[in-house]
């Protein structure tokens, strides 16, 4: 009976050396020389660890699955640690020697299997190789195990990650494009913390039904097109819009009918594109003397609006357009997951300070909310 | 604090419980629990409230003189509706939602509380019949409340601006249409016809626009009249790409065209002649049912009550229909500025109740009260018409339950004619001659299944003399 | 298994061996007996009917029904037993413990009250009645607007709300017709918060406000700071719960009354959560404009499954000509309902709203007595209290803002536990109701608290009934760490099983009406 109910693909590769350098000191964890240095210093990864966690929240719908894997430390024997009788193995390793290089084949091939939901263990890095890899054409979800996580596409933990499994073999979940954060480990390392926005994938979520509401008061479950669209309705003629990163500004050009630069910064007037992915100099070139408005939404899961994927819109060009000319848009799901104010990292403290304080965000049609601000 | 205050509601005012509890959270009084309200905003001063607290007995003898200071349709002969309507509740109704579990539950899950839900899936499904549509909701507030969620239905769904209602439209309705349409809609009115009563289907057409959200029509209407071009009306409207919305009397539906027959997408309705006591206005339900479409579904305030499986097979259960489907929420978001209502606790108790009515009297039950209550006004309108100085009814058209009485050959107002109908134990009709100036002194006369043969005679002979 | 009498309540373990009431009651429609008919209403009589003829043919065609509704067909007794095995397999307040209900304020509705609504002196009363005739309605309606306003500090009150989201949706519309009366039209915007109930955000919204929702920082108050940025000439007002349904009284309260007034706004008060501080807070003496209390929740009368309630919105001298019409009015000897506020936003609903309310709270005013009121808040903060110090010592169950008092209500957070177990609010919630208590309520939208629940005992609970709860909840944290797979799949005792929340989101599954479930499912 079992052959005829569709079994959902699911595959799981581990980055053995995530979360290596963390407990000994060292940032991140790239490059094969880092990892060496992590292990001469007594360190254990933390990735097969995590995973198990992950994998034995769903071990017990296996016979629901087909769970594809790549051989050994990269997904085999975490598996087969949590109870997993008959992972499919693909692909092949040098034991202990695997790079980034061996996560970007097996997503791949993972890919090319008709995998449906691709989870990974690892942190920003591994992130960035599927991406650099398959792009967003599989979903996947990311079970952390790096050192700090940028990225949202991972489950806040990994108890969260296999709970999101589970749902996701038992019904159709639906899909959120969510950030991968770039993060130069070399200069993190050196305590430059900078986090650039990469790129996008999709990620399923579960929006909490509540059972027994005895109030209900908005109807949409769709917000980011509410914002868009309330965004759309009320531009002004004589306004140029700087149109920021992100997802939700790109609903704005979804409505406009403008293929908005997902990851680069356009420039809009009377509701039509009049330059793509632009840097600072050209910016200037068009705004100088013009009525001028920035929209801006959160970038990543730390909150930033500035700083992290947007630094075309440079200090001068914030001061040039003004504060009050400022749009911040963002759902309130996505502030409530904040947990914490909006930050900004323009590069220049004075504009960071300029900036901070009480912010208006729109959240909805007609539906705004009070945020700070903080640098 | 006096610490031997006991009350019968309040269990834990049996002596010595107080200092156990209190001392288990660790105060000794409870005023460090209200610390947290600021002392200057502390109420410390007495209350002009009665100090003590009564027994039972007291109170029901208080509370009882009081209401035996009220005339009732019972100890007086009245022939009142205009939006609350007398008619027969079986005693199988009352003893239902007597039911403490029914009259108590609120908010618990679906496996706690399947007999309320069950019982609401049943009100709408049997609502859905009467009416002919597929979707009901669960009960809004009353019939006006849901008149307004349907025209802001109407509005989110078109995303258009203008509203057409009838120019007899009940008054009380018109207000609350007001306040409901403020931001989002314009009411116009359309004319009727002077003779019929009924819409006049010329005026329509010119007032209709590509700006129109929806026609609101009344069948019966306000003034008791059956509007018999609904079907008309609805290809008027459908051909301008507006809505038809109705607002329906389900006593009627036995024997008249239900809406979701005529062309209706939204149906609105008060529910309380479904075995529910007039009860000074107090029982009543609003009723709103459209088509079973996403746009529909998704604009429909009410709660949905959906059926569906468990993990047991064969096994149902019932809980609110959720809308969460990402791809078609783009196809539903067309309008600009999103008309947006709103919905709570409302009138379960008074469905429930309709519930029990509706199976009790089954479809051959409703075809029966129908034509009864036909019947017996008619025969009150045959009465009545041969009063001199009686105009009934002022329109041509057949009417359902109610009817216009115009007095203004009878050289009196309707006020006079009612207190001098009062001295002789008779309520008369509703005056609407403030409401509708231009129909002169006229009154809206309701005759139910309740009203005997005695009783309408008994109307026209003292009809007779107070005119005389 | 064995039962130790002795004990009130509590038995040797934390098993009574519960077991719903479990009908499998088909759906009425399944019951079906066709050709079935009950004699309820007689035929027209003889006379009647000679002398009206064939008046239904006289019905034009076009608007006669041609075939008759689908209803199904059973006998009287056939439908009383199906009805009473459903209110069976319903847990009302009087069936069992019900502090779970949090925000909803579940509390004992006196017997005594019901009876006198079932009075003939009271149902067959028409509305539109001649006043002469129905002065006993108008006097009770008026001694309770008096009481109300006393409690509140209010000095006008309309009963015509049929419930709490109705009220704040009258009060929305008094805002919006207060400035345009004054012609200032800019004012747009309402001010709420995300702790306060979301009618307050949804209501004004309906009545076309821009509605600024502001959250709560890690003190569960809102803040001033914040406020003053919300702030602007475009403020119409603030809608605000007090206390909050986390149970938290915001301390700056009187600072924000200020901020809204000096700005020109108005200050709106939904008082549904009034259980927590009647007789210790008037929103009158705050400063507020409007409030509302909900009839159903502090003042006894019982929920219904879901209705009948009562908004009763308060408003001051100022705005008090803005309330729906009539309101009621005595002139030493009459009591007179006035249909001529020269400013009233016309109606939010039919007729004087669900008097069966007014009655009910005026009798259970009268059987509480002020002093009764004063100990009934007392109660329902010491209730929920020592429930929340019980509460607390059970793993996984955390609170949040663990550093304010609670007054009426609480809500915690079983995030721990979650991370823990893998058990979250939603599947601990399935598995108490298997221990005889009904389910809790987790919190309304947003969701600003992972894993929320949130109960609230109020004063009608005895001592035992919470020490119960608190068993209850241990218990199942118990099994959430040591056998998980029971409360994931539970109820397991229950009328009905997990329910499938698909058909309920599947617009090819669904079915609101069971015409539909037969066309899409058979």
């Amino acid at each position: 009976m079992n052959n005829l109910i569709k079994k959902k693909k699911i595959g799981l590769i581990v980055n053995p050396f995530a979360g290596i350098g963390g407990r000994v000191g060292l940032k991140g964890s790239d490059g094969i020389e880092t990892v060496k240095k992590a292990i001469e210093l007594g360190a254990v990864s933390l990735a097969p660890e995590r995973a198990v966690i992950a994998l034995k929240r769903f071990s017990i719908l296996q016979k629901e699955i087909e769970l594809y894997t790549y051989p050994y430390e990269m997904g085999e024997d975490e598996a087969k640690d949590s109870g997993f009788i008959n992972p499919i193995v693909i692909g092949t390793i040098l034991k202990g020697e695997t790079t980034p290089e061996d996560t970007k084949k097996a997503a791949l091939k993972m890919a090319k299997c008709g995998v449906e939901l691709l989870l990974f263990v690892g942190g920003d890095g591994t992130a960035r190789d599927i991406y650099n890899a398959i792009d967003s054409k599989v979903p996947v979800l990311g079970i952390p195990a790096g050192v700090k996580i940028h990225s949202s596409v991972f489950a806040i933990t990994p108890q969260h990650a296999g709970d999101l499994v589970e749902k996701f073999i038992k019904k159709d979940l639906p899909l959120c494009a969510k950030e991968v954060m770039d993060i130069d480990e070399n200069l993190f390392r050196k305590g430059k913390i900078s986090a650039q926005l990469y790129g996008y994938m999709n990620v399923p979520f579960e929006r909490k039904l509540i059972q027994g509401a005895k109030s209900r008061s908005s109807f949409s479950t769709n917000k980011v097109r509410e914002i868009a669209q309330f965004i759309v309705n009320n531009m002004g003629e004589e306004y140029y819009y700087i149109l920021s990163t992100g997802t939700t500004v790109k609903a704005i050009g979804d409505i406009l009918r403008i293929d908005k630069t997902l990851l680069g910064v356009d420039l809009i007037y009377k509701k039509k594109l009049i330059g793509k992915d632009l840097n600072e100099k050209d910016l200037l070139k068009f705004i100088v003397g013009k009525r001028v408005k920035i929209i801006v939404t959160v970038i990543g899961g730390q909150g930033y609006i500035f700083g992290r994927g947007n630094q075309q819109i440079s200090p001068q060009i914030i001061r040039m357009v003004g504060k009050k000319n400022l749009i911040v848009i963002a759902t309130q799901d996505k502030l409530i997951s904040l947990g914490r104010s909006l930050l900004v990292d323009t590069g220049e403290s004075e504009c960071d300070k300029y900036l901070s304080g009480y912010i208006k965000v729109i959240t909805g049609y007609n539906e705004e909310s009070i945020w700070k601000v903080e640098c | 604090m006096n610490k031997h205050f006991v009350h019968r509601y309040i269990p834990n005012t049996a002596p010595g419980i107080r200092e156990k509890m209190l001392k288990e959270i660790g105060i000794s009084d409870v005023e460090q629990i209200y610390n947290e309200i600021p002392e200057k905003i502390r109420f410390k001063g007495k209350l002009d409230i009665p100090a003590e607290q009564l027994s039972e007995l007291e109170v029901l003898k208080q509370v009882k003189t009081i209401l035996i200071k009220n005339k009732t349709i019972e100890n007086s002969l009245s022939f009142l509706g205009a939006g609350c309507w007398p008619h027969y509740v079986p005693a199988l109704c009352d003893e239902i939602s007597g039911r403490s579990e029914f009259l108590t539950a609120y908010a618990g899950l679906e496996a706690t509380d399947l007999g309320r839900y069950q019982a609401l899936f049943e009100f709408q499904s049997m609502m859905g019949d009467l009416f002919a549509m597929d979707v009901v909701g669960a009960p809004v507030y009353d019939g006006l409340s849901a008149s307004g969620d349907a025209i802001l239905m109407a509005a989110k769904i078109t995303g258009r601006r203008e509203l057409l209602v009838p120019e007899t439209i009940s008054y009380d309705r018109l207000l609350v249409l007001k306040v409901y349409s403020e931001p989002w809609l314009s009411i116009i009115k359309v004319k009727s016809r002077r003779n019929t009563g009924e819409l006049d289907l010329n005026d329509l057409k010119t007032k209709i626009t590509n700006n129109t959200a929806a026609v609101f029509i009344e069948n019966p209407t306000y003034l008791g009249v059956i509007e018999s071009q609904c079907k008309d009306i609805a290809h008027i409207a459908h051909d301008y790409g507006a809505l038809l919305v109705a607002f329906v009397n389900p006593i009627s539906l036995g024997i008249l065209t239900p809406p979701g027959e005529f062309g209706a997408d939204i149906a609105c309705a008060e529910g309380q002649p479904l075995g529910n006591h007039i009860s000074c206005g107090g029982a009543m339900l609003g009723i709103l049912a459209c088509h079973d479409e996403k746009r529909f579904v998704s604009a429909i305030p009410s709660f949905l009550i959906t059926i569906t499986k468990t993990s047991v097979k064969g096994e149902y259960a019932f809980s609110w229909h959720t809308a969460f489907d990402e791809k078609w929420e783009r196809i539903v978001f067309t309008a600009r500025d999103k008309a947006k209502s709103f919905t709570g606790t409302s009138s379960a108790l008074w469905a429930i109740n309709a519930a029990v009515y509706m199976a009790l009297l089954g479809p051959k039950g409703f075809r029966q009260i129908g034509e009864v209550n036909i019947q017996k006004s008619y025969y009150a309108i045959k009465c009545l018409s041969k009063i001199g100085g009686i105009k009934v009814p002022l329109f041509s058209s057949m009417h359902f339950n109610e009817f216009t009485v115009n007095f203004d050959r009878t050289g009196k107002t309707v006020e006079e004619i009612n207190k001098a109908l009062l001295k002789r134990g008779i309520m008369g009709g509703k005056d609407i001659s403030k409401e509708f100036p231009e129909f002169g002194n006229t009154a809206i006369y309701c005759v139910t299944e309740i009203h005997s043969k005695e009783d309408i005679d008994r109307l026209t002979k003292a009809l007779k003399e107070v005119i005389q | 298994m064995s039962i130790n009498r002795s004990k009130r309540n509590e038995f040797e373990n934390i098993e009574t061996g519960y077991q719903a009431v479990r009908w499998h009651e088909p759906v009425i429609y399944e019951l079906n007996r066709k050709g079935m008919e009950n004699q309820i209403i007689p035929l027209a009589e003889k006379e009647i009917r000679m002398e009206v003829g064939d008046i239904l043919s006289c019905i034009p065609a076009k608007i006669q029904r041609t075939s008759l509704p689908e209803l199904p067909e059973l006998s009287e007794p056939e439908i009383f037993r199906h009805y009473l095995r459903l209110s069976q397999q319903t847990f009302g307040f009087d069936s069992g413990i019900n502090i779970g209900l949090g925000t909803c304020t579940m509390k004992y509705s006196p017997k005594i009250n019901e009876l006198l609504t079932r009075l003939p002196e009271f149902t067959n009363v028409h509305p539109l009645q001649d006043e002469e005739t129905i002065q006993g309605i108008l006097e009770i309606m008026y001694k309770l607007r008096n009481w109300l306003c006393e409690l509140s500090g209010m000095d006008e009150f309309s009963f015509q709300p049929r419930g709490g989201a109705h009220g704040v949706y009258a009060n929305a519309c008094i805002i919006r017709a207060y400035h345009f009366s004054r012609g200032d039209i800019k004012r747009n915007e309402i001010i709420t918060c995300a702790v306060s109930h979301p009618c307050n955000a949804g209501c004004p919204a309906a009545a076309g406000f821009k509605v600024i929702t502001l959250y709560p920082d890690k003190d569960g108050d809102i803040g001033v700071e914040v406020l003053k940025a919300a702030v602007s000439e475009r403020t119409a007002g603030i809608m605000l719960t007090a206390p909050y349904d986390t149970g938290v009284f915001d301390s700056k309260l009187v600072e924000y009354v200020r901020i809204i007034h000096d700005a020109g706004g108005l200050v709106c008060l939904d008082q549904a959560n009034f259980n927590g501080v009647m007789t210790k807070l008037r929103a009158g003496d705050i400063g507020a404009d409007l409030m509302h209390f909900n009839l159903h929740k502090t003042f006894s009368t019982p929920h219904g499954s879901l209705g009948p309630g009562t908004g009763a919105i308060g408003a001051n001298k100022k705005l008090k000509k803005f309330l729906p019409i009539p309101v009621v009015e005595y002139n030493g000897s009459k009591y007179h309902l006035n249909y001529n506020l020269s400013d009233s936003i016309g109606k939010v609903g039919a007729f004087n709203g669900v008097i069966h309310n007014v009655i009910k709270t005026y009798a259970w005013i009268l059987s509480m007595g002020a002093k009764g009121l004063q100990e009934a808040s007392e109660w329902a903060v010491i209730n929920n209290n020592y429930l929340i110090k019980k509460l607390l010592e059970i793993p996984g169950v955390e609170i949040a803002w663990p550093n304010r008092r609670k007054l009426q209500e609480a809500r915690f957070t079983l995030k721990k536990l979650k991370e823990d177990t893998g058990i979250g609010s939603a599947d601990f919630n399935e598995r108490i109701i298997d221990y005889g208590i009904q389910s809790y309520f987790e919190s309304h939208e947003p969701m600003i608290i992972p894993e929320p629940v949130t109960p609230e005992p109020g004063e009608s609970v005895t001592k035992e009934d919470i020490d119960r709860f608190v068993e209850v909840f241990r218990q199942v944290s118990k099994e959430a760490y040591t056998n998980p797979e029971v409360v994931k799949t539970a109820p397991h005792r229950c009328s009905i099983h997990k329910i499938d929340p698909e058909p309920l989101e599947n617009p090819k599954k669904w079915a609101m009406t069971w015409r539909v479930y037969l066309k899409k499912h058979e």
